[in-house]
């Protein structure tokens, strides 16, 4: 029993952060009709920007999410402009699908030249700190991930509820036509809604590289993660993919401390299999176009 | 006119698979050869994946899982011994079919998802294979991964047998592309990659030919697999079932022109030497990723459909302004005569 209570604890904590990633990505696609493959990549991006702002100037992977998330957003924004919005053809959805395929694979590349493949991880002085509640371990770390990720998941829904920019993002994911006839410029909310995408991917990166050790290439673990989750949120559906990621972190981490860690991967998979079997729109349904 | 293009078809084919057939033969230096046999299963890789993702306009992003299951199935029977060194190739046939069949109930589920859903299941496939190929040891040897008993074939001619299996499987998936164009098949996928609503409308069996889609290009890419397995000799999971494998094959179809015949094996005839090329100077594999990620995002943003199909385009556009000025000259002598009709 303590067992399963302490893998629900640590399920939830993890759980947040996916929820971070994962509503960055559901967003792109809400807006776009894009699935960005490239999430998981702009996660492991965000932390490898972490780890060398760390290392070289000794900044806390927590405080250096103030300088990660704009500069991602940058990034992000400038991906957007230069790759995606020049794409004119028919099927634009599968041209933008690679693409964002090549820009995952762009980045594993730079990465791997720049901090070679081996494993690396952020560990600040109090990484191995925890506290213990009714006999349970709290890893002090994972605990401010969680709180982070809210408040940036926070934050996100401020943007998207109360400004004019959340407005016209809101527009166009309901009703991209209609939202370009009313006067949004269509092409400015896809640009900073990549942005804000890899801002939070970035801000997730930061935590994902302190509770997990990673290399160039982890961004194929992510993806299939996140994939997971948007697809049982309901692609679209940021509410639905906090649940999700929720929902999947403690699933994976039950199975990992019941099974073996091995299989906690593919907890993943089966449900996602599961989901397209059964309820192919996601535990939400998101109504969007294009998706299903 | 259609004959003759069709005879033009064959003639090319037949040059084609003739060269092919003569560069070991004539002889040349063994990097050649090694290249040309990377170069040949790429070209029957993209040409294979082409028939789902081309054709049918479904694109695959987990055929590395198949070609995987290739692999294992030839390195796992053939572990010990290959008695005497064809008896993998005899075999070959059982593992598309088999690899067909378990591809069957993947591309059913699969393909209930349309477009942006389908891509993510796919690439699902693919980490799921792999996962299972690292942690089902047992079977695979996980990370250790599992090698092939060596052939015992002479030194000069060893690269031969590989060689030759290749092009005939590459044969293979072109004669099948030939014969889905030709038949009902075909005009079945190009009207589910148009609109599959208004095809399953008017009464085209849209799951039947989807999914015989999916598993022939599923059993001829583990065949491919299963040669290569043989030919490196070790299978690992990272090598056997790796994103890039699945890349390659989309990019060069990409490249080529997809839904095109020749589109995939120009795609790879110009891919898979530049690649050697460019490991071979560079050496570091991390800048060949990135190469590899710049040539993709070139052919997305300036060649979308390839470069068979825009050079199809662009000659017919020439034709037509040149059919166009021929047919002003006859349309005023028609009008003249007309004229002069009228007035008599």
């Amino acid at each position: 029993m303590h067992e399963i209570v302490q893998a629900i604890i640590l399920g939830i904590l993890t759980g947040g952060v996916y929820a971070l990633m994962a509503s960055g990505q559901t967003l792109i696609f809400g807006i776009m009709k894009v699935v960005n493959l490239a999430q998981g990549a702009f996660v492991v991006l965000g932390a490898y920007l972490t780890y060398t702002l760390f290392v070289d100037t000794g900044i806390d992977p927590f405080l250096s999410i103030l300088i990660t998330t704009p500069l991602m957003f940058v990034v992000g924004v400038a991906l957007q402009w230069a790759l995606l919005r020049p794409l004119h053809s028919d099927d634009v959805a599968q041209l933008s699908l690679l693409v964002t395929f090549a820009i995952a694979l762009g980045i594993e590349g730079v990465l791997s030249f720049t901090y070679s493949t081996s494993l690396v991880n952020i560990q600040p002085a109090y990484a191995n700190f925890s506290w213990t509640v009714f006999g349970y371990q709290i890893n002090m770390v994972r605990f401010f991930a969680f709180v982070l990720s809210l408040v940036v998941l926070g934050a996100l829904y401020l943007i998207l509820q109360k400004t004019k920019f959340g407005r016209a993002v809101r527009a166009t994911v309901q009703n991209p036509m209609s939202a370009q006839l009313l006067g949004v410029d269509s092409q400015r909310v896809s640009a900073f809604g990549f942005g804000l995408g890899a801002a939070t991917a970035a801000a997730a990166g930061s935590v994902f590289g302190m509770l997990n050790a990673f290399n160039p290439g982890s961004h194929y673990d992510l993806i299939s993660r996140l994939l997971t989750v948007v697809v049982l949120g309901g692609l679209g559906s940021i509410g639905g993919s906090v649940v999700a990621a929720l929902v999947m972190g403690v699933a994976a981490s039950l199975v990992s401390a019941l099974a073996s860690p091995i299989w906690s991967d593919f907890s993943f998979f089966v449900v996602l299999l599961l989901v397209l079997l059964l309820r192919p729109q996601g535990l939400f349904g998101a109504r969007t176009r294009g998706a299903l | 006119m259609r004959a003759l293009l069709a005879r033009i078809g064959v003639v090319r084919a037949v040059i084609f698979f003739l060269i092919l057939i003569i560069v070991p033969i004539v002889g040349g230096p063994v990097w050649l050869i090694n290249t040309l046999i990377f170069t040949i299963m790429y070209a029957a890789l993209a040409s294979s994946w082409n028939l789902v993702g081309g054709y049918a306009g479904y694109p695959s992003l987990g055929h590395a899982a198949f070609f995987g299951l290739g692999a294992y199935a030839i390195a796992i029977t053939f572990n010990k011994s290959v008695d005497g060194g064809y008896v993998p190739f005899i075999v070959l046939p059982i593992v598309g079919i088999g690899a067909a069949l378990i591809s069957l109930p993947i591309g059913w589920v699969a393909m209930r998802t349309r477009a942006d859903v389908f891509a993510i299941v796919t690439i699902t496939l693919l980490f799921i294979a792999q996962t299972l190929a690292f942690n089902l040891t047992g079977v695979t040897g996980g990370a250790q991964g599992t090698s092939v008993a060596v052939a015992p074939f002479a030194v000069d001619t060893y690269d031969w047998p590989f060689y030759y299996g290749m092009v005939v499987l590459l044969a293979v998936a072109m004669g099948i592309s030939v014969y889905f164009r030709r038949s009902k098949i075909g005009l079945s996928l190009s009207t589910v990659r148009a609109d599959e609503e208004k095809a399953h409308g008017v009464g085209v069996r849209v799951t039947a030919v989807k999914l015989i889609a999916f598993s022939v290009s599923a059993g001829l890419v583990a065949m491919v697999g299963g040669v290569w397995a043989y030919y490196v000799g070790f299978v690992y999971p990272q090598f056997a079932i790796d994103p890039l494998i699945t890349i390659g094959m989309v990019l060069m179809a990409f490249l080529g022109g997809r839904g095109t015949l020749w589109g995939p094996v120009l795609g790879a005839f110009i891919m898979v030497p530049a690649q050697q090329y460019f490991a071979y100077t560079f050496g570091a594999s991390e800048l060949y990723l990135v190469a590899y990620a710049a040539v993709f995002l070139i052919i997305m943003l300036f060649l979308p459909r390839g470069i068979l199909p825009s050079i199809a385009d662009r000659l017919r556009k020439r034709r037509a302004t040149a059919n166009a000025r021929e047919d002003i000259i006859p349309a005023v002598d028609v009008a003249a005569t007309e004229g002069t009709g009228v007035a008599q």
